[in-house]
Protein backbone atom coordinates (compact mmCIF):
# COMPACT_ATOMS: atom_id res chain seq x y z
CA UNK A 1 0.00 0.00 0.00
CA UNK A 2 3.20 2.17 0.79
CA UNK A 3 6.40 1.67 -0.30
CA UNK A 4 9.32 4.03 0.35
CA UNK A 5 12.08 3.89 -2.26
CA UNK A 6 15.67 5.14 -1.50
CA UNK A 7 13.84 8.49 -0.04
CA UNK A 8 15.27 11.62 0.19
CA UNK A 9 14.27 14.73 1.53
CA UNK A 10 16.53 17.95 1.91
CA UNK A 11 15.50 21.47 3.15
CA UNK A 12 17.48 24.35 2.49
CA UNK A 13 20.50 25.06 3.23
CA UNK A 14 21.36 21.59 2.84
CA UNK A 15 19.82 19.65 5.75
CA UNK A 16 18.50 16.42 5.11
CA UNK A 17 15.55 15.46 6.75
CA UNK A 18 15.37 12.07 5.44
CA UNK A 19 17.88 10.45 3.38
CA UNK A 20 17.84 6.87 1.38
CA UNK A 21 14.66 5.37 3.71
CA UNK A 22 13.48 2.71 1.75
CA UNK A 23 10.38 0.43 3.68
CA UNK A 24 7.54 -0.98 2.72
CA UNK A 25 3.89 -1.28 4.63
CA UNK A 26 0.91 -3.26 3.57
CA UNK A 27 -2.31 -2.47 3.77
CA UNK A 28 -4.43 -2.95 7.25
CA UNK A 29 -0.95 -2.68 9.07
CA UNK A 30 0.07 -1.32 12.00
CA UNK A 31 3.05 0.99 11.69
CA UNK A 32 5.29 2.34 14.70
CA UNK A 33 7.78 5.13 13.16
CA UNK A 34 10.19 5.57 16.13
CA UNK A 35 13.01 7.69 16.69
CA UNK A 36 14.17 10.70 18.34
CA UNK A 37 12.83 14.55 18.28
CA UNK A 38 13.93 15.51 14.75
CA UNK A 39 14.82 12.37 13.56
CA UNK A 40 12.74 12.92 10.23
CA UNK A 41 8.90 11.46 11.06
CA UNK A 42 7.14 14.33 10.83
CA UNK A 43 8.65 14.53 7.48
CA UNK A 44 7.97 11.00 6.35
CA UNK A 45 4.12 11.68 6.78
CA UNK A 46 4.00 14.55 4.79
CA UNK A 47 5.69 12.99 2.02
CA UNK A 48 2.64 10.44 2.41
CA UNK A 49 0.04 13.21 2.25
CA UNK A 50 2.24 15.05 0.02
CA UNK A 51 2.28 17.83 1.84
CA UNK A 52 5.80 17.79 1.14
CA UNK A 53 7.64 16.03 -1.95
CA UNK A 54 10.90 14.12 -1.68
CA UNK A 55 14.27 15.50 -2.97
CA UNK A 56 14.39 11.96 -4.21
CA UNK A 57 13.69 8.63 -4.72
CA UNK A 58 10.06 7.77 -4.76
CA UNK A 59 6.86 7.93 -2.66
CA UNK A 60 4.11 4.91 -3.88
CA UNK A 61 0.65 4.88 -2.53
CA UNK A 62 -1.72 2.42 -3.68
CA UNK A 63 0.88 2.25 -6.63
CA UNK A 64 0.98 6.24 -6.98
CA UNK A 65 4.03 8.11 -7.33
CA UNK A 66 2.88 10.84 -4.61
CA UNK A 67 5.88 12.87 -4.61
CA UNK A 68 4.68 13.23 -8.89
CA UNK A 69 1.07 14.09 -8.52
CA UNK A 70 -0.21 16.99 -10.35
CA UNK A 71 -1.38 19.77 -7.66
CA UNK A 72 -5.08 18.95 -8.79
CA UNK A 73 -4.85 15.41 -8.14
CA UNK A 74 -3.60 15.81 -4.22
CA UNK A 75 -6.62 16.43 -3.06
CA UNK A 76 -8.33 13.62 -4.37
CA UNK A 77 -5.04 11.05 -2.59
CA UNK A 78 -5.98 13.51 0.72
CA UNK A 79 -9.22 12.10 1.16
CA UNK A 80 -8.33 8.69 1.61
CA UNK A 81 -5.82 9.78 4.40
CA UNK A 82 -6.87 10.56 7.70
CA UNK A 83 -4.23 13.34 8.95
CA UNK A 84 -4.11 13.76 12.75
CA UNK A 85 -1.30 16.54 13.25
CA UNK A 86 0.43 16.97 16.55
CA UNK A 87 -1.01 20.75 16.61
CA UNK A 88 -4.08 19.28 16.10
CA UNK A 89 -5.03 21.83 13.96
CA UNK A 90 -8.77 22.42 14.81
CA UNK A 91 -10.44 24.90 13.97
CA UNK A 92 -11.55 27.12 17.17
CA UNK A 93 -14.18 29.24 15.38
CA UNK A 94 -16.67 26.59 15.08
CA UNK A 95 -17.63 23.82 17.58
CA UNK A 96 -16.98 20.01 17.62
CA UNK A 97 -19.59 19.01 15.19
CA UNK A 98 -18.75 21.32 12.50
CA UNK A 99 -15.28 20.60 12.73
CA UNK A 100 -16.16 17.28 12.28
CA UNK A 101 -18.07 17.59 8.89
CA UNK A 102 -15.27 19.65 7.35
CA UNK A 103 -13.61 16.32 5.45
CA UNK A 104 -17.44 15.86 4.61
CA UNK A 105 -18.75 19.65 3.27
CA UNK A 106 -15.32 19.28 1.46
CA UNK A 107 -15.97 15.82 -0.21
CA UNK A 108 -19.72 16.84 -1.11
CA UNK A 109 -21.63 14.24 1.43
CA UNK A 110 -25.73 14.71 1.16
CA UNK A 111 -26.48 16.59 4.72
CA UNK A 112 -28.63 13.91 6.47
CA UNK A 113 -26.03 11.13 5.74
CA UNK A 114 -22.84 13.32 6.22
CA UNK A 115 -24.84 14.40 10.04
CA UNK A 116 -24.96 10.67 10.90
CA UNK A 117 -21.50 9.87 10.13
CA UNK A 118 -20.72 12.79 12.00
CA UNK A 119 -22.48 11.82 14.79
CA UNK A 120 -21.03 8.18 14.77
CA UNK A 121 -17.14 9.63 14.69
CA UNK A 122 -17.91 11.76 17.57
CA UNK A 123 -19.45 8.76 19.12
CA UNK A 124 -16.45 6.75 18.40
CA UNK A 125 -14.08 9.24 20.01
CA UNK A 126 -16.75 9.34 23.15
CA UNK A 127 -17.36 13.02 22.12
CA UNK A 128 -21.05 13.05 21.06
CA UNK A 129 -22.30 14.36 24.07
CA UNK A 130 -20.43 17.73 23.78
CA UNK A 131 -20.97 18.12 19.70
CA UNK A 132 -22.42 21.52 20.64
CA UNK A 133 -19.43 22.50 22.34
CA UNK A 134 -16.56 24.84 20.80
CA UNK A 135 -12.74 23.40 21.08
CA UNK A 136 -11.51 25.67 23.13
CA UNK A 137 -13.92 24.15 26.33
CA UNK A 138 -11.54 20.59 25.62
CA UNK A 139 -9.21 19.57 27.71
CA UNK A 140 -5.53 18.32 25.62
CA UNK A 141 -6.68 14.56 25.29
CA UNK A 142 -10.40 15.21 24.14
CA UNK A 143 -8.80 18.35 21.06
CA UNK A 144 -6.74 15.16 20.47
CA UNK A 145 -10.13 12.57 20.18
CA UNK A 146 -12.02 15.41 18.34
CA UNK A 147 -8.92 15.56 15.63
CA UNK A 148 -9.11 11.95 15.46
CA UNK A 149 -12.71 11.91 15.04
CA UNK A 150 -12.15 14.20 12.43
CA UNK A 151 -9.68 12.56 10.34
CA UNK A 152 -11.37 9.19 10.07
CA UNK A 153 -15.24 10.39 9.52
CA UNK A 154 -14.68 9.99 5.62
CA UNK A 155 -13.69 6.65 6.49
CA UNK A 156 -10.26 6.69 4.97
CA UNK A 157 -8.07 3.62 4.33
CA UNK A 158 -5.19 5.07 6.14
CA UNK A 159 -4.88 7.34 9.50
CA UNK A 160 -1.23 9.12 9.94
CA UNK A 161 -0.68 9.88 13.23
CA UNK A 162 1.72 12.44 14.13
CA UNK A 163 3.02 12.61 18.04
CA UNK A 164 -1.12 11.72 19.03
CA UNK A 165 0.15 11.57 22.60
CA UNK A 166 2.25 14.29 22.57
CA UNK A 167 1.65 16.73 25.56
CA UNK A 168 -0.84 13.69 27.79
CA UNK A 169 -0.48 12.51 30.64
CA UNK A 170 0.14 9.10 30.39
CA UNK A 171 -3.89 8.20 31.30
CA UNK A 172 -5.11 10.05 28.39
CA UNK A 173 -2.33 8.93 25.93
CA UNK A 174 -3.34 5.25 26.80
CA UNK A 175 -7.12 6.09 25.89
CA UNK A 176 -6.23 8.11 22.75
CA UNK A 177 -3.54 5.17 21.39
CA UNK A 178 -6.29 2.97 22.00
CA UNK A 179 -8.47 4.12 19.63
CA UNK A 180 -5.81 3.76 16.88
CA UNK A 181 -5.83 0.25 17.69
CA UNK A 182 -9.34 0.03 17.14
CA UNK A 183 -9.08 1.54 13.86
CA UNK A 184 -6.76 -0.81 12.71
CA UNK A 185 -8.72 -3.71 14.19
CA UNK A 186 -11.43 -2.54 11.61
CA UNK A 187 -8.90 -2.99 8.58
CA UNK A 188 -7.60 0.78 8.79
CA UNK A 189 -3.97 1.30 7.85
CA UNK A 190 -2.47 3.00 10.60
CA UNK A 191 1.47 4.93 10.85
CA UNK A 192 2.06 6.19 14.37
CA UNK A 193 5.17 8.56 14.40
CA UNK A 194 5.70 8.56 18.11
CA UNK A 195 8.43 8.70 20.27
CA UNK A 196 6.87 6.71 22.87
CA UNK A 197 6.62 3.20 20.68
CA UNK A 198 5.55 1.46 23.91
CA UNK A 199 1.94 2.84 23.71
CA UNK A 200 1.60 0.79 20.64
CA UNK A 201 2.18 -2.30 21.75
CA UNK A 202 1.43 -4.91 18.52
CA UNK A 203 2.69 -2.57 15.71
CA UNK A 204 5.45 -3.15 13.44
CA UNK A 205 8.14 -1.00 14.33
CA UNK A 206 10.90 0.99 12.42
CA UNK A 207 13.33 3.14 13.66
CA UNK A 208 14.97 6.41 12.22
CA UNK A 209 18.00 7.95 13.01
CA UNK A 210 19.01 11.38 11.95
CA UNK A 211 16.79 10.78 8.22
CA UNK A 212 17.65 7.61 7.95
CA UNK A 213 16.32 4.41 8.68
CA UNK A 214 18.20 2.06 11.76
CA UNK A 215 17.77 -1.49 11.62
CA UNK B 1 -24.14 17.22 -10.07
CA UNK B 2 -25.84 16.60 -6.73
CA UNK B 3 -22.83 17.73 -5.35
CA UNK B 4 -21.83 20.08 -7.29
CA UNK B 5 -24.84 22.18 -6.82
CA UNK B 6 -24.58 21.31 -3.18
CA UNK B 7 -21.29 23.01 -2.68
CA UNK B 8 -22.33 25.62 -4.49
CA UNK B 9 -24.89 26.20 -2.05
CA UNK B 10 -23.43 25.92 0.98
CA UNK B 11 -20.63 28.54 -0.31
CA UNK B 12 -23.75 30.99 -0.87
CA UNK B 13 -24.63 29.83 2.52
CA UNK B 14 -21.06 30.47 3.74
CA UNK B 15 -20.73 33.81 1.55
CA UNK B 16 -23.60 35.38 3.36
CA UNK B 17 -23.10 34.10 6.84
CA UNK B 18 -19.24 36.02 6.26
CA UNK B 19 -21.54 38.98 5.37
CA UNK B 20 -23.37 39.25 8.11
CA UNK B 21 -21.04 37.88 10.57
CA UNK B 22 -18.70 41.91 9.90
CA UNK B 23 -21.66 43.72 9.68
CA UNK B 24 -20.18 47.50 9.87
CA UNK B 25 -17.45 45.84 7.68
CA UNK B 26 -20.20 44.91 5.08
CA UNK B 27 -21.92 48.22 5.56
CA UNK B 28 -18.88 50.46 4.44
CA UNK B 29 -18.50 48.19 1.55
CA UNK B 30 -21.83 48.56 0.49
CA UNK B 31 -21.82 52.33 0.52
CA UNK B 32 -18.63 52.69 -0.89
CA UNK B 33 -20.23 50.64 -4.14
CA UNK B 34 -23.13 51.94 -3.81
CA UNK B 35 -21.99 55.37 -4.05
CA UNK B 36 -19.29 54.24 -6.95
CA UNK B 37 -22.13 53.22 -8.69
CA UNK B 38 -24.88 55.69 -8.03
CA UNK B 39 -22.60 58.13 -9.76
CA UNK B 40 -23.05 56.56 -13.66
CA UNK B 41 -26.58 55.45 -12.68
CA UNK B 42 -27.61 58.64 -11.86
CA UNK B 43 -25.92 59.72 -14.64
CA UNK B 44 -27.56 57.54 -17.13
CA UNK B 45 -31.13 58.31 -15.22
CA UNK B 46 -30.31 62.17 -15.87
CA UNK B 47 -29.41 61.40 -19.94
CA UNK B 48 -32.63 59.33 -20.64
CA UNK B 49 -34.50 61.56 -18.82
CA UNK B 50 -33.07 64.26 -20.99
CA UNK B 51 -33.81 61.70 -24.06
CA UNK B 52 -37.06 61.57 -23.65
CA UNK B 53 -37.84 65.20 -23.04
CA UNK B 54 -35.84 65.92 -26.36
CA UNK B 55 -38.90 65.18 -28.95
CA UNK B 56 -41.19 67.20 -26.70
CA UNK B 57 -38.59 70.41 -27.05
CA UNK B 58 -38.26 69.65 -30.45
CA UNK B 59 -41.66 68.95 -31.23
CA UNK B 60 -41.67 72.54 -33.45
CA UNK B 61 -38.53 72.76 -35.52
CA UNK B 62 -39.69 74.43 -38.47
CA UNK B 63 -38.05 75.41 -41.88
CA UNK B 64 -39.03 78.72 -43.24
CA UNK B 65 -39.24 79.23 -46.86
CA UNK B 66 -38.66 82.52 -48.42
CA UNK B 67 -39.56 83.57 -52.11
CA UNK B 68 -37.77 86.04 -53.64
CA UNK B 69 -38.84 89.49 -52.73
CA UNK B 70 -40.33 90.29 -56.37
CA UNK B 71 -42.10 86.67 -57.35
CA UNK B 72 -45.25 87.04 -58.95
CA UNK B 73 -48.06 85.46 -56.46
CA UNK B 74 -48.70 83.00 -59.50
CA UNK B 75 -45.45 81.75 -58.10
CA UNK B 76 -45.95 81.67 -55.10
CA UNK B 77 -49.07 79.77 -55.73
CA UNK B 78 -47.40 77.42 -58.02
CA UNK B 79 -44.60 76.67 -54.64
CA UNK B 80 -47.94 76.52 -52.83
CA UNK B 81 -48.93 73.44 -54.60
CA UNK B 82 -45.37 71.48 -54.90
CA UNK B 83 -45.47 72.08 -51.04
CA UNK B 84 -48.56 70.43 -50.66
CA UNK B 85 -47.55 67.31 -52.84
CA UNK B 86 -44.01 66.88 -51.45
CA UNK B 87 -43.46 63.67 -49.15
CA UNK B 88 -41.69 64.93 -46.05
CA UNK B 89 -44.16 67.27 -45.29
CA UNK B 90 -46.35 67.00 -43.04
CA UNK B 91 -48.04 70.64 -43.32
CA UNK B 92 -47.17 74.10 -45.21
CA UNK B 93 -48.25 77.32 -43.78
CA UNK B 94 -48.67 79.78 -46.34
CA UNK B 95 -47.29 83.46 -44.67
CA UNK B 96 -48.31 86.02 -47.49
CA UNK B 97 -46.04 89.21 -47.69
CA UNK B 98 -48.94 91.57 -47.21
CA UNK B 99 -49.65 89.41 -43.88
CA UNK B 100 -46.18 90.65 -42.55
CA UNK B 101 -46.18 93.62 -43.43
CA UNK B 102 -49.07 94.39 -41.73
CA UNK B 103 -47.88 92.26 -38.63
CA UNK B 104 -44.48 94.25 -38.86
CA UNK B 105 -46.07 97.61 -39.21
CA UNK B 106 -48.12 97.05 -36.13
CA UNK B 107 -44.73 96.07 -33.92
CA UNK B 108 -43.46 98.77 -32.28
CA UNK B 109 -40.61 101.33 -33.75
CA UNK B 110 -40.85 99.81 -37.23
CA UNK B 111 -44.32 101.76 -38.53
CA UNK B 112 -42.98 104.61 -39.78
CA UNK B 113 -39.80 102.73 -41.29
CA UNK B 114 -41.81 100.52 -43.50
CA UNK B 115 -43.96 103.44 -44.37
CA UNK B 116 -41.54 105.43 -45.74
CA UNK B 117 -40.09 102.91 -47.99
CA UNK B 118 -41.52 102.92 -51.63
CA UNK B 119 -42.85 98.96 -51.39
CA UNK B 120 -43.44 95.95 -49.63
CA UNK B 121 -39.85 94.67 -48.38
CA UNK B 122 -40.77 91.01 -47.42
CA UNK B 123 -41.28 88.14 -49.53
CA UNK B 124 -44.23 85.65 -49.45
CA UNK B 125 -43.07 82.45 -46.72
CA UNK B 126 -43.96 79.23 -46.05
CA UNK B 127 -43.31 77.79 -42.27
CA UNK B 128 -42.76 74.27 -43.05
CA UNK B 129 -43.88 71.38 -40.61
CA UNK B 130 -41.58 68.36 -41.80
CA UNK B 131 -43.03 64.68 -41.31
CA UNK B 132 -39.44 63.59 -39.91
CA UNK B 133 -37.59 65.67 -37.95
CA UNK B 134 -34.65 63.98 -37.15
CA UNK B 135 -31.74 66.55 -37.93
CA UNK B 136 -30.26 64.63 -40.71
CA UNK B 137 -33.53 64.66 -42.35
CA UNK B 138 -34.47 68.07 -41.99
CA UNK B 139 -31.13 69.12 -43.70
CA UNK B 140 -31.91 66.68 -46.38
CA UNK B 141 -35.30 68.48 -47.00
CA UNK B 142 -34.14 71.68 -46.70
CA UNK B 143 -31.57 70.80 -49.67
CA UNK B 144 -34.47 69.82 -51.51
CA UNK B 145 -36.55 73.23 -51.07
CA UNK B 146 -33.80 75.16 -52.29
CA UNK B 147 -33.82 74.05 -55.56
CA UNK B 148 -37.38 74.87 -56.43
CA UNK B 149 -37.63 78.12 -58.62
CA UNK B 150 -38.35 81.41 -57.38
CA UNK B 151 -37.38 80.29 -54.03
CA UNK B 152 -34.18 82.60 -52.57
CA UNK B 153 -33.58 81.45 -49.02
CA UNK B 154 -34.54 78.18 -46.88
CA UNK B 155 -33.48 78.28 -43.05
CA UNK B 156 -33.51 75.28 -40.93
CA UNK B 157 -34.65 76.13 -37.16
CA UNK B 158 -32.85 72.84 -36.02
CA UNK B 159 -29.49 73.99 -35.57
CA UNK B 160 -29.59 74.25 -31.82
CA UNK B 161 -31.63 70.51 -31.74
CA UNK B 162 -28.23 69.16 -33.52
CA UNK B 163 -26.17 71.14 -30.44
CA UNK B 164 -29.06 69.75 -27.96
CA UNK B 165 -28.02 66.38 -29.75
CA UNK B 166 -24.31 66.89 -29.42
CA UNK B 167 -24.42 67.75 -26.09
CA UNK B 168 -25.95 65.06 -24.83
CA UNK B 169 -23.77 62.52 -26.63
CA UNK B 170 -21.08 63.87 -24.97
CA UNK B 171 -23.27 63.30 -21.87
CA UNK B 172 -23.44 59.70 -22.51
CA UNK B 173 -19.98 59.56 -23.42
CA UNK B 174 -19.40 60.89 -19.98
CA UNK B 175 -21.44 58.68 -18.29
CA UNK B 176 -19.64 55.67 -19.62
CA UNK B 177 -16.70 56.88 -18.77
CA UNK B 178 -17.70 57.34 -15.31
CA UNK B 179 -19.19 53.83 -14.91
CA UNK B 180 -15.69 52.42 -16.56
CA UNK B 181 -13.77 54.02 -14.07
CA UNK B 182 -16.50 53.56 -10.84
CA UNK B 183 -16.44 50.01 -11.95
CA UNK B 184 -12.19 49.43 -11.77
CA UNK B 185 -12.96 51.30 -8.86
CA UNK B 186 -15.26 48.60 -7.92
CA UNK B 187 -13.08 45.59 -8.45
CA UNK B 188 -10.20 46.96 -6.69
CA UNK B 189 -12.69 47.46 -3.08
CA UNK B 190 -13.68 43.67 -3.96
CA UNK B 191 -10.00 42.78 -4.58
CA UNK B 192 -9.37 44.78 -1.14
CA UNK B 193 -12.24 42.88 1.16
CA UNK B 194 -11.69 39.66 -0.47
CA UNK B 195 -7.67 39.53 0.26
CA UNK B 196 -8.33 40.80 3.92
CA UNK B 197 -10.78 38.08 4.17
CA UNK B 198 -8.38 35.51 2.36
CA UNK B 199 -5.82 36.49 5.33
CA UNK B 200 -7.88 36.25 8.03
CA UNK B 201 -9.36 32.73 7.13
CA UNK B 202 -5.56 31.43 6.38
CA UNK B 203 -5.92 28.70 9.57
CA UNK B 204 -9.37 27.45 7.67
CA UNK B 205 -7.74 27.62 4.32
CA UNK B 206 -4.59 25.49 5.39
CA UNK B 207 -6.79 22.90 7.26
CA UNK B 208 -9.73 22.51 4.53
CA UNK B 209 -6.45 21.85 2.06
CA UNK B 210 -5.24 18.93 4.68
CA UNK B 211 -8.47 17.36 4.33
CA UNK B 212 -8.57 17.21 0.94
CA UNK B 213 -10.28 20.74 -0.56
CA UNK B 214 -9.80 21.43 -4.16
CA UNK B 215 -9.08 24.87 -5.06
CA UNK B 216 -11.86 25.34 -6.28
CA UNK B 217 -13.67 24.39 -3.02
CA UNK B 218 -11.54 26.94 -1.06
CA UNK B 219 -12.48 29.64 -4.03
CA UNK B 220 -16.03 29.00 -4.37
CA UNK B 221 -17.18 31.19 -1.18
CA UNK B 222 -14.98 33.80 -1.72
CA UNK B 223 -16.43 34.31 -5.51
CA UNK B 224 -19.94 34.51 -3.93
CA UNK B 225 -18.78 36.35 -1.31
CA UNK B 226 -17.57 39.01 -4.33
CA UNK B 227 -20.70 38.76 -6.89
CA UNK B 228 -23.00 39.08 -3.51
CA UNK B 229 -21.22 42.20 -2.03
CA UNK B 230 -21.44 44.09 -5.50
CA UNK B 231 -25.01 42.37 -6.42
CA UNK B 232 -25.57 44.54 -3.24
CA UNK B 233 -23.75 47.45 -3.66
CA UNK B 234 -25.84 47.32 -6.69
CA UNK B 235 -29.11 47.62 -5.09
CA UNK B 236 -28.02 50.00 -2.77
CA UNK B 237 -26.75 52.37 -5.66
CA UNK B 238 -30.34 51.88 -6.87
CA UNK B 239 -32.01 53.08 -3.67
CA UNK B 240 -29.57 55.94 -4.13
CA UNK B 241 -30.51 57.43 -7.20
CA UNK B 242 -34.24 56.22 -6.71
CA UNK B 243 -34.16 59.03 -3.90
CA UNK B 244 -32.62 61.15 -5.83
CA UNK B 245 -35.08 61.13 -8.30
CA UNK B 246 -38.11 61.58 -5.71
CA UNK B 247 -36.33 64.26 -3.97
CA UNK B 248 -35.45 65.94 -7.40
CA UNK B 249 -38.82 65.27 -8.86
CA UNK B 250 -40.72 67.84 -7.01
CA UNK B 251 -38.20 71.19 -8.01
CA UNK B 252 -37.28 69.92 -11.39
CA UNK B 253 -41.47 69.59 -11.94
CA UNK B 254 -41.47 72.92 -10.89
CA UNK B 255 -38.94 74.33 -12.96
CA UNK B 256 -40.61 72.65 -16.18
CA UNK B 257 -43.65 74.41 -15.85
CA UNK B 258 -41.75 77.60 -15.51
CA UNK B 259 -40.87 77.24 -19.00
CA UNK B 260 -44.26 75.68 -19.64
CA UNK B 261 -42.89 72.39 -20.14
CA UNK B 262 -45.26 69.37 -19.14
CA UNK B 263 -42.18 66.78 -17.72
CA UNK B 264 -41.46 65.00 -15.12
CA UNK B 265 -38.23 63.17 -14.07
CA UNK B 266 -38.56 59.08 -14.34
CA UNK B 267 -37.06 56.72 -12.12
CA UNK B 268 -33.67 54.85 -13.27
CA UNK B 269 -35.25 52.42 -15.97
CA UNK B 270 -35.63 48.94 -15.32
CA UNK B 271 -33.30 47.65 -17.75
CA UNK B 272 -30.73 50.05 -17.06
CA UNK B 273 -30.94 49.25 -13.34
CA UNK B 274 -31.13 45.51 -13.95
CA UNK B 275 -27.91 46.32 -16.41
CA UNK B 276 -26.26 47.80 -13.73
CA UNK B 277 -26.97 44.90 -10.95
CA UNK B 278 -25.66 42.28 -13.04
CA UNK B 279 -22.66 44.27 -13.97
CA UNK B 280 -21.93 45.14 -10.49
CA UNK B 281 -22.02 40.99 -9.50
CA UNK B 282 -19.97 40.68 -12.62
CA UNK B 283 -17.28 42.91 -11.70
CA UNK B 284 -17.30 41.81 -7.69
CA UNK B 285 -16.87 38.29 -9.31
CA UNK B 286 -13.87 40.13 -11.32
CA UNK B 287 -12.58 41.19 -8.19
CA UNK B 288 -12.62 38.02 -6.44
CA UNK B 289 -11.15 36.18 -9.44
CA UNK B 290 -7.72 38.77 -9.01
CA UNK B 291 -7.79 38.59 -5.29
CA UNK B 292 -7.93 34.80 -5.25
CA UNK B 293 -4.94 34.34 -8.15
CA UNK B 294 -3.21 36.58 -6.55
CA UNK B 295 -3.80 35.30 -2.54
CA UNK B 296 -4.67 31.82 -3.02
CA UNK B 297 -2.23 30.89 -6.11
CA UNK B 298 0.16 28.93 -3.72
CA UNK B 299 -0.26 27.10 -0.95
Amino acid sequence: MIRFDRVSKRYPPGIDALADVSFEAGAGEFLIVGGHSGAGKSTLLKLIAAIERPTGGAVLVNGQNVGALARGAIPFLRRNIGLVFQDQKLLFDRNLFDNVMLPLAIAGFAPREAARRVRAALDKVGLLSREKAMPISLSGGEQQRLAIARAVVGRPGMLLADEPTAHLDSDTARDVAAIFHEFHQVGVTVIVATYDQRLFPGGRQVRLDHGRLAA
Amino acid sequence: MIVWLRQHRNALALALRRLAGAPVNTLLSLLAIGVALALPAGGQMLYSNARSALPGLSASPQISLFMAVDAKSKDTQDIAERLHRFDGIASAKPVSREVTLARMKAGAGLAEVLEALPQNPFPDAFVVNPRDERPEAMEKLAAELRKLPRVEHVQLDSAWVQRLDALLRLGRTAVLLLALLLGVGLVAITFNSIRLQVLTSRAEIEVSRLLGATDAFIRRPYYWFGALQGLLGGLVAWAMVFGATVWLRGPIFDLASLYRLDFALAPLAASDAGLMLVLAAALGWTGAALSLHETTADN
